[in-house]
This record gives structure tokens, sequence and C-alpha cells, in this order.
């Protein structure tokens, strides 16, 4: 194990460090952040199942409703939680000039960018894939399904992305909270709603030809915004 | 200063026509009656607020490019402006709607689009006045107009599909726009002409004051 984990590390600091790895360097430091912290995946986890759980009650879900409701409510807790993981996912680089440090590495902005957006994806993701077996158990619902994994890595890799970049915004203004979901949403609107339909399609057990133009337009808004934030975040971070 | 006042000067001028023809001259649309008026308000005011967006793209760009004080001025001139137009342009068409199909609203691509760009862009105001003055918000705001240009078709063709999944409600029995004819057509551009005359005005005027304002800053600044 502490062979493995020393690797992005080791491999960046070699005669001839490849491009991916400050990307892993970044994305490693996070994760063993986390792993010190716990402040990221627990807290978001808990907050996603009382989305749920809340839901549960103004809803009503009745056997007959489930079906009709399940998709809204699973992509309103997901979105609520990637909201929280891209709150943390520079508010953690404040603490203790985390950000000069980022901003001190030897390194493009971009890669500094992509290992970020991939700590986010990383974690959001993690939070997401165990929610999905708790979201089935309560609503009873068969969410075992490939289709679904897939709706959901593309989808939260879509909000990493934007989110990555309004994260990095919105910690150095005033009233941060409140603006961060200000920006953030109206951008990821339609990965809210191709995410919220290929779920939909899913569980009336449509075929995947029958959702996969949705699955395009996230893996589109995926690349498009990638390629911008990474080509942007130079300016973001500034001098 | 004159060429401000011509602008301003023929931008009243030709609403005055314009309300001249739309209440005296041109026809009453067959199929959607008196309420079709309206149009020739409300159309021309949703392209003028895409120009704005365009013009804040395009100053966004410039901004990052040549580190131009003046782009993100232009730039965020037409975004304040462009928000003004997209309130007007929803406002004359849930007017519109109303009597037309039978609701203030629906969720069609179009109307759905509109309200996401008027979101966008006031989260690009908000983004600008929570933001540090100077060049970090300038930055901050040049990367979200960008960002939010890119967006909105995406957005037009997810609020397409998703209508083709949950088809429209309420079909008015008016919902189908009829063509225009020879007379609705010289109003119509009336109407743009004024319109975009005073959009020009309206940028000119807010650029100039944006340039003083961040002209005062500096000044209060170097004094301290």
């Amino acid at each position: 194990m502490t062979e493995q984990t020393d690797n992005p590390l080791r491999a960046y600091s070699t005669r001839t460090p490849s491009w991916w790895a400050p990307i892993l360097a970044i994305l490693w430091k996070d994760v063993l952040l986390e792993s010190r912290t716990r402040e990221m995946v627990m807290p978001i986890l808990v907050f996603s199942f009382l989305v749920i759980v809340v839901f549960n009650f103004v809803i009503d879900p009745k056997p007959a409703l489930v079906t009709a409701v399940a998709p809204g409510v699973l992509w309103v807790a997901f979105t609520f939680a990637g909201m929280l993981g891209l709150n943390r996912t520079f508010s953690m680089e404040m603490e203790h000039g985390g950000i000069e440090g980022l901003m001190m590495c030897p390194v493009g902005r971009d890669l500094i960018y992509l290992g970020k957006m991939l700590g986010t994806f990383f974690f959001i993701l993690v939070v997401e894939l165990i929610m999905l077996p708790v979201f089935a158990a309560i609503f009873n619902l068969p969410l075992f399904e490939p289709g679904l994994w897939l709706i959901t890595a593309l989808a939260t890799f879509g909000f990493a992305t934007v989110g990555a970049t309004f994260s990095a915004m919105a910690v150095n203004t005033r009233a941060r909270e409140i603006l961060l979901p200000i920006l953030f949403f109206p951008i990821a609107v339609p990965v809210i709603i191709a995410a919220t339909e290929a779920t939909r399609a899913v569980l009336a057990g449509d075929s995947l030809g029958d959702y996969s133009r949705w699955l395009q337009l996230m893996a589109g808004f995926d690349v498009i915004f990638v390629v911008i934030a990474a080509l942007t975040f130079d300016f973001v971070l500034g001098e | 200063m004159t060429g401000r006042l011509t602008l301003l000067g023929s931008s009243g001028v030709l609403m005055m026509l314009l309300l001249t023809l739309i209440f005296l001259w041109v026809p009453t649309d067959i199929v959607l009656g008196i309420s079709q008026r309206i149009f020739y308000f409300h159309v021309p005011m949703a392209l003028v607020a895409f120009l704005a967006f365009v013009v804040v793209v395009v100053g966004s760009i410039g901004y990052l490019w040549k580190k131009s004080e003046r782009m993100d001025a232009l730039a965020y001139a037409a975004a304040e402006i462009g928000v003004l137009f997209t309130t007007l342009m929803l406002i004359t068409g849930m007017l519109w709607a109303k009597p037309v199909w039978g609701v203030w609203w629906t969720w069609s691509p179009q109307l759905t689009t509109s309200l996401i760009l008027w979101f966008i862009y006031t989260a690009y105001l908000m983004l600008r006045s929570y933001a540090p003055q100077g060049d970090q918000g300038a930055r901050y705001g040049a990367v979200m107009g960008i960002i939010g240009f890119v967006d909105v078709p995406i957005v037009y063709m997810a609020a397409k599909w998703w209508r083709d999944v949950h088809p429209e409600a309420v079909v008015g029995p008016l919902a189908d726009e009829g063509s225009l004819e020879g007379k609705m057509v010289i109003a119509f551009l009336v109407g743009l002409l004024a319109f975009t005359t005073l959009f020009a005005y309206l940028l000119m005027e807010r650029y100039t004051l944006r340039r003083q304002e961040s002209l005062v800053e500096r000044l209060r600044y170097s004094h301290v």
C-alpha cells in the first residue's frame, strides 16, 4: 500500500516529469488530506442522506408515485451534495496558505486545475456511489444498473468542471457561500436536466439507445467545459 | 458627446414612430389578434438582449487577451443592459402569453433558455459586485462571461429535448405564430432600429460611467 501511495509524488520529483504527474500529485494531496481530516466525504454523505429523508416526508412517495419522483429527488440530493463538495474544493486551500503553495508549484495552472477538479469529482462520486444503494433501499428501486453509474459519473464530472472554477472564484469574494450556488446552478442546468431524464429512462427500463442523447449531451458539456476551464484557470488564480 | 445625443434623439424619434406604427398603421394579426402588437417591442428587446450578451463575451475575451480595462468596462456595461432587456423581454413575453396561450408562463425551450440566460447574467453582475475591485474582479467576470455564453446553446438543447419528454401541458388554441406580412415587417424593422439605437446609447453612457467609477476608485486608494 505504501509503495503505491507514494508513487505520484515520486513520479513528480524524478528527472522526467510527465504531464500527468503533477495532476496526480495534487489529487493525491487532497486524498491524503481527506483521509486525515475527514471534512469532505462524511459530512456530504450525511447531508445528502438527510435531503433524501426530508424529501420522503414532504412528498410521501407511495409506490405508484415513486418512479415519477425518484429521479428528481435523487438529483436534487446529488446536486446539493455536489454543491457542498465544491464549496470545500478551494475553501480548504485558503487555510494555512494552501493556495499560495499551489500557485508556487512550478507547473502549469491548467494542471493545477485538473488536479483540483479530479479531486472534487472523486470525492463527490464516492459519496454518490455510497448513496445509490441507500437510495435504492429507501425507495425500493432497482438502482444497480450500470447505466445509472455512467450517468452519475458523467454528471458529476460536469459539476466538477465548472464547479472547480467557480469555487476558486467564490472563495475570494464577499458572501462566498451564497455566491457559489448562484454561479453554479444556472450553468449546471443542462447537466441536471440530462441526468434526471436519463435516470428516469433507466428506471422506466428503457434501453441505452433511448437515452443515449442525454449521455451525449453530458459528455459534450464535460469536454467543452473541462477545456474552457483549464484554459482560463490561469486568469482565475491570477499572479 | 454630440454623437451620443444624436443616438438618444434618434432612438426617441424612432420610438415615437414605432408607437404610431403599432397603434395606428399596422394591420391586426388575423390569428393572434390585437395582442400581437406587443411583438414589435418584445422581439426587438430579445434580439438586443442577445446582442448585449455577444458584446459581453467579446469584451471578456478581449480583456483576457489584451488586459485592456476598456474591454472590461464594455463587457460590464453590456451585461447590465443585457439583464435589463432580458427582464423586459420576459415581462412583455408573459403579458403576451396570457391572452394568447392562456398561461403566464410555459416551459418552452425559448422561455426556459431566456430565463436561464437571465440567471446567468444576474450571477455575472453579482459576481462583479462581490468580487474584489480591479483586475481580479475583471478576470473573474471575463471567465464567467465566456462560460455563460458557451452554456446558452447547451441549455437550449437540453430544454428542447426535455420538452419532447414532457409535452406542453397547455397548448393554446393560437400557439402558432403566423408569418409577417409587408407592413408588419416594416414596423418590426423600425422597432429593431429603435431598440438598437437605444442599446447603443445606453452602452456608451454606462461604459463612460464605469470608466469614471474605476478612475474614482483608483484615485481614492492612491491618496490613502
